[in-house]
Parts: structure tokens; C-alpha cells; sequence
């Protein structure tokens, strides 16, 4: 799916440039050693604000839930409705989520619970987005 | 006067805080709603700032209170549905001019400032408390109490309202773009409409429970008929149709399982309330309203959208603080207005108040019961945004004009109407009010 292209911006710079050499950071604060995703430039958790550090997690994760979009607001994925927008959970912290399309899955038919690992897809203007398929256990 | 945006300290988002130190002592008294619109038709007597002065004086002739005894404003300052003045696109200046002006053109048109009411209703000659609640009624209605209750105004009147352009929701801007933001991008780049995470907590709801979309049917219907007896509302003063099951579940998906239905439909409206003491109240034209408690939500999900595990979790953290605030149980409810816009989270709230016993995983089994205003177990008889577009404003309107006695046709049979509860939006995050006809 042509996804739109991506600008990246001085918070979300490093999780962009690690994509374009098709490996998946997470922000995680080093004063409490938590992942958090989305992005943000204090800690959630710390009172203090944290300190932050881009960590490289494993790309393996499970297909938490799903959803069938089919009024997209986005132009560009207008084409492609109704498609799958799954949200997966990472192995290595199952309360970090990220979305996905599934490339190759049918519409409305995700196995949610399966196995899936991060893939990278060129998007509109040629910056890599972290995507997922389903591997087997 | 620059009008300051409420602090959080005005929230009663903790537990354990005990019984709110002004329950009972202030009261809401006078309603007012300007007609519904679709769209805006371009008109200066109908853009947003033009429907929320008709609100509110409304709102200060149903209370019988002089406008020169109104000395406090508190007002919910966006107003958009989800649709924006574009970039570039030509001023209105025939709207502009028809107004007192404040420095910025699109105020009255795209948003809403205390400034540009005062300068535009000369009859507020006294009002020297003016406040933000950002969001929606709900947040207002808190900080109208809590201002109330403190002293910082005497008789408020607080409004909210909704401007609804031309184009299709949400599909303008970055949406419409080749290329967005890099930090936005991380959300925003799979294209998931509204209501894509309601329906993902549906999903997860069903799956866990073992319930259906379909079981949502009797609780659209309901909300429906509900709204085609509230006059103020959208579908019963332009679209008087009934929402039958059948219909219901066969209108098209947005974002499976959420279909056309479950999605609010945005329309132009204001409403407006006027809160006093309850002391001054006594003497007001309707019946006092008394606010038992507010409370409010600040939860926000671990990622990118909430877990049933952290919905249930925090409504239940909700209803804790709702009745403890008040001082009441979910026995003491005669009926509860929580919100509904999607309709499918509206059971996350009804289980997290423990609404007539009902626990996680049986909201869709109670909609297969009597869940009329003629029934014991009335559930959203304001119908809400399902049954009179999106507002986020029936739902409190209701409970005063029910505990006031005057909601009409809307008017609950099935049980005394003494105590209920309104508030949103979202599971997750929102604001509560606990109405009750008498102040003890």
C-alpha cells in the first residue's frame, strides 16, 4: 500500500533514520528502563522528565487486535480500502504497540495472536516504514 | 481580561479525595440550545458564534436571571467537528463584519473566545470571572462547579459549541498531503479513521466475552427514540427516522466492527447551561439542579491506543470516584446519561459505574432487556449523540431537564427521577457530573 511520505523531525529523526537501515528503535527512558511508543521528549513515567535513549528492540512481535478500515481519511490509502489495520504488540514488551497493514494478509481475515516480524516498506517519498508479516511460531 | 485556561488543580481526577467540600451547594438552573444544523450555510445569524449567543440567552431567559446578574462565563473554546477553515481560503468578511471583532477573524466562525461573546452580548455588563474548559461540555460543566463552589462567580453561565464546514470529516490538511511530519507519522500513517480504536476495544470486548456487534442493535434503536423526543436535537428537527435493527446492521462499515451508525453525525449546535449557588438558585424560574460531585479522568493508554484491560481499569477508577465524591452508591442512580459517541464504548462506561449490578462483560446482555425511559433500567435516555448528533451536550441537558421534571415526551416513568450521573467522553480520559434533585 502507498503509504504517505514521511518528513522526520528533530523527536522522531532517529526512529526514521534507524528505519532506513531497516532496524526498529524504541525510545526508552534510562533512569527507569521502560520502553515508550509513541515518542516524546520527556518520560511519561518520571517525574523528572527521564532521561531518553533510542534502544533496538528484536522486530518480533504478535498480532494484538485489528480492525477493517473502510472510510480512510488519508487520500493516498483511499485506494486500497477496505484494508487491515492491525496494532502489534513487541516481544519485547508486549505494552509497546505498533500499527501494521499486514502486507499479504486478506481483508478481515488476521489471525490475531499470530507470530509476525518487522519488515521495512518504502513509503511516497522513498523513507522506509517499519511494516509486519506473519511468520510461523 | 484575557481568559485563562482552567488549571488542573481544579479536577478532581484522584481518588480518595472524600466528599466533594461543595456538594450540594451549587446548582445548575436554566437550559438553553440553539437550533441544529447539518452544515453552516455561510450566514452570519447561523455561524457558531451567532447559535451560541442564541444559547445562551436562552440559557439566562429559562433561568429568569437578569443579565446584569450573570458575573461569570465559562466556555469550551474549539468548536470544530473535525472540520477546519482551510489555509488560504478567502475570509468571510460579511460574517466578519457583521460581529464585534477580536483579534483574530476566524473567532465566531472556527472557534470561540470569552472575549468575543462579551463583545458581542452588550447585556453581560457584570461578568468578572471568564474561563476555558478545553474540550467538551463535560470538562466545562467541571469547571463551572468547582468555580461556583469556590466563589470565584455567583451565576455562570457556561457553553459549548460545534461549527461543521463543508467536505468530508477529517479528510482535509495533512490527511490530504503526500508527505506528513515525521512525529505524527508514527500514528497517523496506517490511516485509521475515529473511531478505528473504539472499535479495536469492541473487538477485544467481543472476543474476550464472547459478544456480537449485532447485540448493539437494541441500544441504537433505544438511543434513537430517545432523540426523536428531544426537540433540541438533530434527527428530530431535520431527520425524524426511526433506527431500526435491520437498518442499523446493514449501513456500511467505517472501520469494521464500527459502521456508519456507531459514528456520530457532526452537526452545527450550542448549548448553553446557567449555574448558581444553590442558595441564589431558590429563586430562579426552574427547579435547582444540584451537583453532588464532579469528577474527572486523566488516564492516557501505555501506547498508541488503549488495552481492554486499561478501559475497565479506568472506568472502574471512574465510578469509584463518581460515588465516592458524591457520597452515593450505584444503588442511589435512577439513570445514567454517559457518553456514546461511538456507541461502542458506551457499555465500558454503564460496567465501570456498576450500573444496576451490571459487571465487565454484561452491557450487551443488559441491552436485550427493557432499557426504555418506561422501564426500571433506563439507559441513555437523553440518546445522546446516537440519538441527536454529536454534541457531547444531550446527555447533560437531559439530566437537568429530567431531574427538573421537564424533559417531555424524554421523561422517565420507570423510576423517580432523583439522582444520575453524565460525563465523557472517551473511557479513557473525561469529566463527570453527578446531578440529583435535591441537595442531601
Amino acid at each position: 500500500m502507498a503509504k504517505q511520505g514521511v518528513e522526520p523531525d528533530a523527536l522522531s529523526q532517529p526512529f526514521w533514520d534507524a528505519a532506513n537501515e531497516r532496524r526498529l528503535v524504541i525510545q526508552n527512558c534510562v533512569d527507569c528502563d521502560r520502553l515508550q511508543h509513541p515518542p516524546s521528549n520527556t518520560c511519561r513515567d518520571c517525574d523528572d522528565g527521564g532521561e531518553l535513549e533510542w534502544k533496538q528492540v528484536s522486530g518480533r512481535g504478535r498480532i494484538y487486535n485489528y480492525g477493517v478500515v473502510h472510510d480512510c481519511p488519508v487520500r493516498l490509502l483511499q485506494q486500497d480500502q477496505p484494508f487491515n489495520l492491525a496494532v502489534i504488540t513487541l516481544d519485547d514488551d508486549p505494552g509497546i504497540q505498533m500499527y501494521s497493514h499486514l502486507p499479504g494478509v486478506p481483508v478481515d481475515e488476521v489471525p490475531v495472536g499470530a507470530a509476525v516480524e518487522v519488515i521495512f516498506e518504502p513509503s511516497a517519498n522513498g523513507q522506509l516504514v517499519p511494516e509486519w508479516r506473519v511468520i510461523a511460531d | 481580561m484575557t481568559t485563562p485556561t482552567a488549571p488542573d488543580a481544579i479536577y478532581r481526577h484522584d481518588e480518595g479525595l472524600g466528599v466533594w467540600e461543595h456538594r450540594g451547594k451549587v446548582a445548575a438552573v436554566g437550559v438553553g440550545h440553539a437550533p441544529t444544523s447539518r452544515r453552516w450555510d455561510g450566514r452570519p445569524e447561523t455561524c457558531v458564534g451567532a447559535i451560541t449567543i442564541d444559547a445562551l440567552r436562552k440559557a439566562i431567559t429559562d433561568a429568569g436571571v437578569a443579565p446584569d446578574q450573570i458575573d461569570g462565563l465559562v466556555v469550551v473554546p474549539v468548536t470544530t467537528t473535525g472540520a477546519f477553515w482551510e489555509a488560504g481560503k478567502p475570509l468571510p468578511m460579511d460574517v466578519i463584519e457583521s460581529f464585534n471583532q477580536t483579534d483574530d477573524p476566524l473567532d465566531g466562525i472556527a472557534k470561540l473566545s470569552a472575549e468575543w461573546l462579551l463583545a458581542n452580548m452588550p447585556e453581560l455588563t457584570n461578568v468578572q470571572f471568564t474561563m476555558y474548559g478545553p474540550g467538551c461540555m463535560s470538562n466545562a460543566l467541571n469547571v463551572t462547579a468547582q468555580a461556583v463552589g469556590d466563589g470565584l462567580a455567583h451565576t455562570c453561565l457556561v457553553v459549548k459549541s460545534w461549527h461543521n464546514f463543508e467536505g468530508r470529516y477529517y479528510q482535509g490538511g495533512a490527511n490530504a498531503g503526500d508527505a506528513i511530519p515525521g512525529t505524527p507519522a508514527i500514528t497517523q500513517l496506517w490511516g485509521g479513521p475515529a473511531s478505528y480504536s473504539t472499535a479495536l476495544q469492541f473487538a477485544e470486548y467481543c472476543r474476550k466475552y464472547g459478544k456480537s456487534h449485532e447485540m448493539m442493535a437494541p441500544f441504537m434503536e433505544n438511543s434513537r427514540r430517545n432523540g426523536l423526543m428531544f426537540p433540541e436535537g438533530y434527527w428530530a428537527q431535520h431527520r425524524p427516522e426511526e433506527l431500526l435493527p435491520e437498518d442499523y446492521l446493514a449501513s456500511r462499515w467505517i472501520a469494521k466492527p464500527a459502521n456508519l451508525f456507531d459514528n456520530d453525525i457532526p452537526i452545527m449546535m450550542s448549548g448553553a447551561y446557567l449555574f448558581s449557588t444553590a442558595e441564589r438558585a431558590q429563586d430562579m424560574k426552574q427547579n435547582p439542579v444540584y451537583i453532588l460531585n464532579h469528577a474527572s479522568s486523566n488516564t492516557r493508554p501505555r501506547s498508541l491506543v488503549p488495552t481492554l484491560d486499561e478501559v475497565e481499569a479506568d472506568t472502574a477508577r471512574t465510578g469509584r470516584k463518581i460515588y465516592e465524591g458524591a457520597g452515593i452508591s450505584a444503588d442511589d442512580l435512577s439513570f445514567q446519561n454517559m457518553y456514546d459517541g461511538f456507541s461502542l464504548f458506551h457499555q465500558f462506561h454503564l460496567e465501570g459505574l456498576g450500573y444496576r449490578g451490571i459487571k465487565f462483560g454484561e452491557a450487551l446482555d443488559f441491552y436485550q432487556t427493557d432499557i426504555s425511559i418506561e422501564g426500571p433500567n433506563p439507559v441513555s435516555p437523553s440518546g445522546g449523540n446516537v440519538g441527536s448528533g454529536r454534541s457531547r451536550v444531550w446527555m447533560h441537558t437531559d439530566c437537568i431537564q429530567q431531574l427538573q421534571g421537564r424533559a417531555g415526551a424524554r421523561q422517565v416513568t420507570g423510576v423517580k427521577p432523583e439522582v444520575a450521573v453524565s460525563g465523557g467522553p472517551m473511557p479513557l480520559g473525561g469529566n463527570f457530573t453527578v446531578w440529583s434533585a435535591s441537595p442531601d
